[in-house]
């Protein structure tokens, strides 16, 4: 046992970031950049801005978040435009909402290139330590949080600390029989914060997630699998990026699938999965089954998926996407095998599963401060979530949160209609996630709306006005969202005459002609005419770059679906406008029913909206809580 | 939020053999504890068990108002989820209002129309559509509409929508986790088969949409107009309809001042009688003001009760009548059969198409009547209706969320035709999903989640 009682060290900083994985990258970034001094704790230097599981930044909805993240200064964007070596843009057949950007990176470049970032940030410094001990001043209401002590013994007071601890707390790994209790890819867990964070009177809980193997590229017969190619034009995730900049030479990835041999072996050695034999207690996501739920679950799928994908230019590990687990390594080996192009694979690194520590995140604000402690924020996988995308997207709203507490300025706060990052927050905080929650496009109402190709138009005059975007790129921005205006004002002013050129033009095309004049904009909303071919009926056409057309073609084509959206979004800011007092005595109100009182306590939901999404409340509490605060409003005026 | 006692008369005012008078709120059972007694003239009601009757006494000043029994019902396992307290007293207007004043003279307050069901939906005993259809057993006066309201409590209406739901939810699923795992999950050929599917969903939603307007003639009663010229026998037809089958009548004040509706149940439903008898009547009927106007009621009738005289002529004036009504529904009523011979009733028939209606009655030897009654009914309910035991929607709300969903449904039809990609499909799935939600009180929640990870296989 080490005693660290007699290092009295003490250093005076405004910010403490607990972890350098995404969200912590992230939130020491923005603290830092806003002026603020700031530490960043990670058990080791190497794993800054880690990719412990899959190799890729991005992919359905996930880009979306990268998205809003870059356009309100975030550093994730710009640091895989820098270290991609494949990119794709999901889901092109389908609209424009849900269009996803997805890139496989450089595992290694990866998070060379962030730590330089992180190395080279005025205001910040990297601290190799494990942080033990959280302290706080002060009790019941007025709590609030003080400094951090190292696993040395080194205390540093601050006004703010951002818990980013990922997967590390108490974390430990499985794979079959065997257990050992470290944090991802055997990195020290940290086993000590824990406890002191429930001293402080925070309710943790236990979850699960899981990881596939990694493979020698030099065992496996790509000649069996299909082979699986980048875009040819690369869309680079910055709006800061270059486009240009960003084609280059890319790497495959490969298709492969299991098969009932693969299926019979995972049943016949099920007693030897951590999860099915009951060792695992934590809940485990529902999205990213292992292959043993795959198999148990879907047990009339005849073969399931298997990609198989690049960790980096130069190295040989390959990630084996779509079959992690958490069995022992013997049926690993005997699993993999059977699987075409996998039939002399030699494994590198064993799949397993983690269990971790996680807040119980109905503790948290929307500003994802803690309601009981003041000054402590939580982000990333602490808080519940899964990804790397969804853990950065948390720490940099930790980050600006903190830093505008410090400030004394109100908190930022994007709502359900503004960002991805606003229905994952909100999600996080209001709902009972059982399993780490991972963002989805279906969980998006407004999502047509939310697009990763206007996030710019969305969010970057919050960033500019948080002081992360520059002055240089939000004028791009805003000469950007004019010439959209001005295209579609253009668009809907041409009117084409119903002659006999442009009847013949549009029977060409597959396109019923005209009987009276019409304009350029009504013509772009049928389905076979596009902007580039009605070009021929449009001389005076101005050259517009890429990005602007895409997003006037967008809007003037499903401008009714648009509206409705408009709408909607219109209804849901009332209720959301709707603030319910801090003080609020849910017992008062007699006529809401139990289990709805229940969920209200323990969430305490900021305004109406909120609590309609809690889970068990129903409309009906609904309208019981409305009355309610119409009355009292009433009182008091 | 506090909610005070309230009470009412749960029973119908009639001279039935039994009244009860409902109590509900916090003071139901302490208030109710001091005016009545046990055969021994104890106040007990105060340290009973939940759901027990008790016999004893109303009384009021010392007086016994009603030999009584009372059920103690102790929340939240009531039906307002609050305390209740049920006198069951004797029936009669006089003497349950005289309980019922006792019961108020204690400082409950006299409920609202309705005002229980509210609070058995604001504490959530109930969802939103059987709290509607609790409202519409409280005004369903006739058989086929009580019926109706009695199918929605037990969940029919409810099972239905549930139903419809699910079938929604479950495309809505497969869209997004094609959309959320592209490379996992195709959606190849699958607006064909959508098409196909939303088609059916759709039928099954205006189906039961249309059914709102038979639903609305349960409810609230045929309009029905007697027309013809004078003395075929319009008054009597009335007085006999009024009086028939012991028919619950009550007034209801006409639209002008010279006609009154009258509200007669026959067999299932309500006619609405607009009574055009008291019209003054002049020699040159068509001219005449009072005809013209029943003529206007005429053209905004459900119903047109026409009746000739068959052991007269049938003239022009009764010509000039079945000429303005000639598209409209109606049955011809050949009156005073006593008094004509089958080879006169033959050719008045003749006057008329082979599509009409016509029935022979006689208002003084009062036959035909059980015809006339089993037309209408036929007509009104079973022939239109399909069948009795089809779902109605009577409620007005409901069918605007049904054509809500129904809109919203064509919207995707229209993407599928239009060629829209895959993911608006589902914008507009799932509004017609919310739409369902709305009609039984439910909203989205996790359900997509949690359909979209237990139906389809996703992810790394």
């Amino acid at each position: 046992m080490t005693d660290i009682s007699r290092n009295e060290w003490k250093e005076k900083v405004d910010i403490c970031v607990i972890g350098a994985g995404h969200a912590g990258c992230e939130a020491a970034l923005c603290s830092a950049r806003l002026g603020f001094e700031t530490v960043i704790f990670t058990v080791s230097i190497d794993s800054i801005a880690m990719m412990p599981c899959n190799p890729n930044i991005g992919g359905t909805s996930k880009g979306h978040l990268v998205r809003e993240l870059d356009a309100l200064g975030g550093e994730m964007g710009k640091n895989i435009d820098k270290t991609f070596i494949q990119s794709k843009m999901l889901n092109v057949s389908k609209g424009p909402a849900v269009h996803s950007l997805r890139a496989q990176a450089d595992k290694s470049e990866y998070t060379r290139s962030m730590r330089r970032v992180l190395e080279n940030q005025e205001h910040l410094t990297i601290k190799q330590a494990e942080i033990v001990k959280l302290l706080t001043d002060g009790e019941g209401s007025s709590k609030k949080v003080t400094g951090v002590v190292t696993n040395t013994g080194t205390t540093y007071m601050c006004d703010a600390v951002i818990l980013c601890t990922g997967t590390y707390l108490k974390a430990r790994c499985l794979c079959g029989e065997s257990i050992t209790y470290t944090g991802p890819s055997g990195l020290q867990a940290a086993n000590s914060l824990s406890a002191s964070l429930i001293e402080n009177g925070i309710a943790l809980r236990r979850f699960k997630t899981g990881t596939p193997a990694r493979m020698d590229k030099r065992s496996i017969d790509f000649s069996k699998m299909e082979e699986q190619f980048g875009d040819e034009r690369v869309v680079p995730f910055s709006f800061s990026t270059d486009p240009e900049s960003v084609q280059k030479e890319q790497v495959s990835c490969y298709l492969t699938y299991t098969n009932e041999e693969t299926h019979k072996i995972i049943r016949a050695n099920l007693d030897r999965s951590p999860i099915y034999a009951g060792v695992i207690e934590g809940t485990g996501p529902r999205y990213c089954p292992s292959i043993e739920d795959k198999v148990v679950k879907f047990a009339d799928k005849e073969r399931h998926q298997v990609f198989i994908e690049p960790e980096g230019l130069y190295t040989n590990e390959m990630y084996v996407g779509g079959m992690s687990s958490s069995l022992p390594e013997d049926v690993q080996l005997k699993m993999y095998r059977t699987v075409p192009g996998l039939e002399n694979c030699r494994i590198v690194r064993n799949a397993y599963a983690i269990e971790y520590d996680c807040l119980e995140p109905n503790q948290l604000l929307l500003s994802l401060e803690t309601k009981n402690i003041s000054g402590l924020f939580c982000a990333g996988q602490f808080n519940g979530s899964s990804g790397y995308e969804e853990a950065a997207a948390q720490g940099l709203m930790a980050g600006i949160n903190a830093s505008r507490k410090l400030k004394g300025l109100e908190p930022v706060i994007l709502d359900r209609s503004e960002a991805y990052i606003g229905v994952l927050i909100d999600d996080l905080v209001t709902k009972e996630n059982n399993e780490p929650y991972r963002m989805m496009t279906s969980r998006a109402e407004y999502r047509l709306l939310l697009r990763q190709d206007n996030a710019d138009l969305r969010l970057r005059k919050i960033g500019h006005e948080v002081g992360l975007v520059s002055d240089e790129d939000y004028e791009k921005t805003v000469i950007k969202k004019r010439l959209i205006e001005e295209e579609i004002a253009r668009l809907k002013g041409v009117i084409v005459g119903a002659n006999k050129r442009v009847c013949d033009f549009l029977e060409e095309n597959g396109s019923s002609p005209l009987h009276t004049g019409t304009s350029l904009a009504e013509l772009l909303c049928r389905p076979e005419l596009s902007y580039d071919l009605l070009a021929f009926l449009d001389p005076e056409r101005p050259k517009l770059p890429y990005d602007v057309v895409e997003q006037v073609v967008t809007e003037i084509k499903y401008e009714g679906y648009i509206l409705r959206q408009r709408q909607l979004v219109e209804k849901f800011k009332k209720v959301e406008k709707r603030r319910i007092p801090e003080d609020i005595d849910y017992d008062d109100i007699l006529s809401l029913r139990i289990e709805a009182r229940q969920k209200l306590k323990k969430f305490r939901p900021e305004n109406v909206g909120q609590a309609s999404r809690i889970s068990g409340v129903t409309p009906a509490d609904i309208s019981v809580l409305l009355i309610y605060l119409s009355k009292e409003s009433k009182n008091e005026t | 939020m506090k909610s005070d006692t309230i009470a009412a008369i749960a029973t119908a005012l009639s001279d039935s053999g039994i009244s009860i008078v409902r109590v509900s709120g916090e003071d139901a059972i302490k208030k109710i504890n001091d005016i009545f007694v046990n055969k021994k003239g104890e106040h007990i009601l105060d340290s009973v068990r939940s759901h027990t009757i008790h016999y004893g006494f109303i009384v009021s000043n010392g007086e016994t108002v009603d030999e009584v029994m009372v059920s103690v019902m102790k929340a939240p396992n009531s039906f307002t989820r609050e305390d209740v307290v049920e006198i069951n007293c004797h029936g009669g207007v006089f003497v349950s209002k005289a309980v019922l004043s006792t019961v108020l003279s204690t400082g409950i307050r006299l409920a609202e129309p309705g005002e229980f069901t509210k609070r058995a939906f604001l504490n959530g005993r109930i969802d939103l559509s059987k709290a509607e259809a609790v409202m519409d057993l409280i005004s369903a006066e006739s058989k086929a509409g009580l019926t109706n309201s009695l199918r929605h409590l037990n969940g029919d209406l409810y099972n239905k929508i549930v139903d419809l739901r699910k079938a929604v939810l479950y495309e809505i699923a497969f869209i997004e986790s094609a959309l959320d795992d592209p490379e996992h999950i195709s959606l190849e050929g699958y607006p064909e088969k959508l098409k196909s599917k939303v088609e059916d969903i759709k039928k099954e939603t205006d189906a039961l949409k249309d059914t709102f307007d038979r639903g609305k003639i349960i409810k609230e009663g045929i309009k029905t107009v007697i027309l013809g010229k004078p003395n075929v026998g319009k008054s009597s037809l009335l007085n006999i309809l009024t009086g028939y089958d012991r028919a619950i009548v009550t007034d209801v004040a006409g639209t002008t001042r010279d006609t009154i509706e009258e509200r007669v149940s026959l067999g299932d439903v309500f006619l609405n009688l607009t009574d055009t008898a008291g019209i003054r009547e002049s020699s040159d009927i068509v001219e005449n003001i009072g005809v013209s106007r029943a003529l206007k009621y005429a053209d905004e009738a459900d119903l047109i009760l026409f009746i000739v005289d068959s052991s007269d002529e049938a003239d022009e004036e009764d010509l000039k009548i079945y000429k303005h009504i000639e598209d409209k529904k109606k049955i011809v009523l050949l009156n005073k059969t006593d008094l004509s011979t089958s080879e006169e009733r033959d050719r008045i028939r003749g006057m008329f198409s082979g599509n009409d209606d016509i029935i022979e009655i006689s208002c003084t030897d009062r036959t035909g009547f059980d015809e006339l009654k089993d037309k209408i009914n036929n007509d009104f309910l079973s022939g239109r209706l399909r069948s009795d035991n089809e779902l109605v929607i009577t409620n007005l709300r409901q069918a605007e969320k049904l054509s809500e969903a129904s809109e919203s449904l064509k919207h995707v039809l229209d993407a599928i035709s239009d060629g829209m990609p895959e993911d608006f499909y589902s914008i507009d799935l799932m509004n017609a999903y919310a739409a369902y939600g709305n009609i039984i009180g439910e909203e989205i929640d996790d359900d997509l989640a949690n359909e979209i990870f237990s139906k389809f296989c996703m992810g790394k």
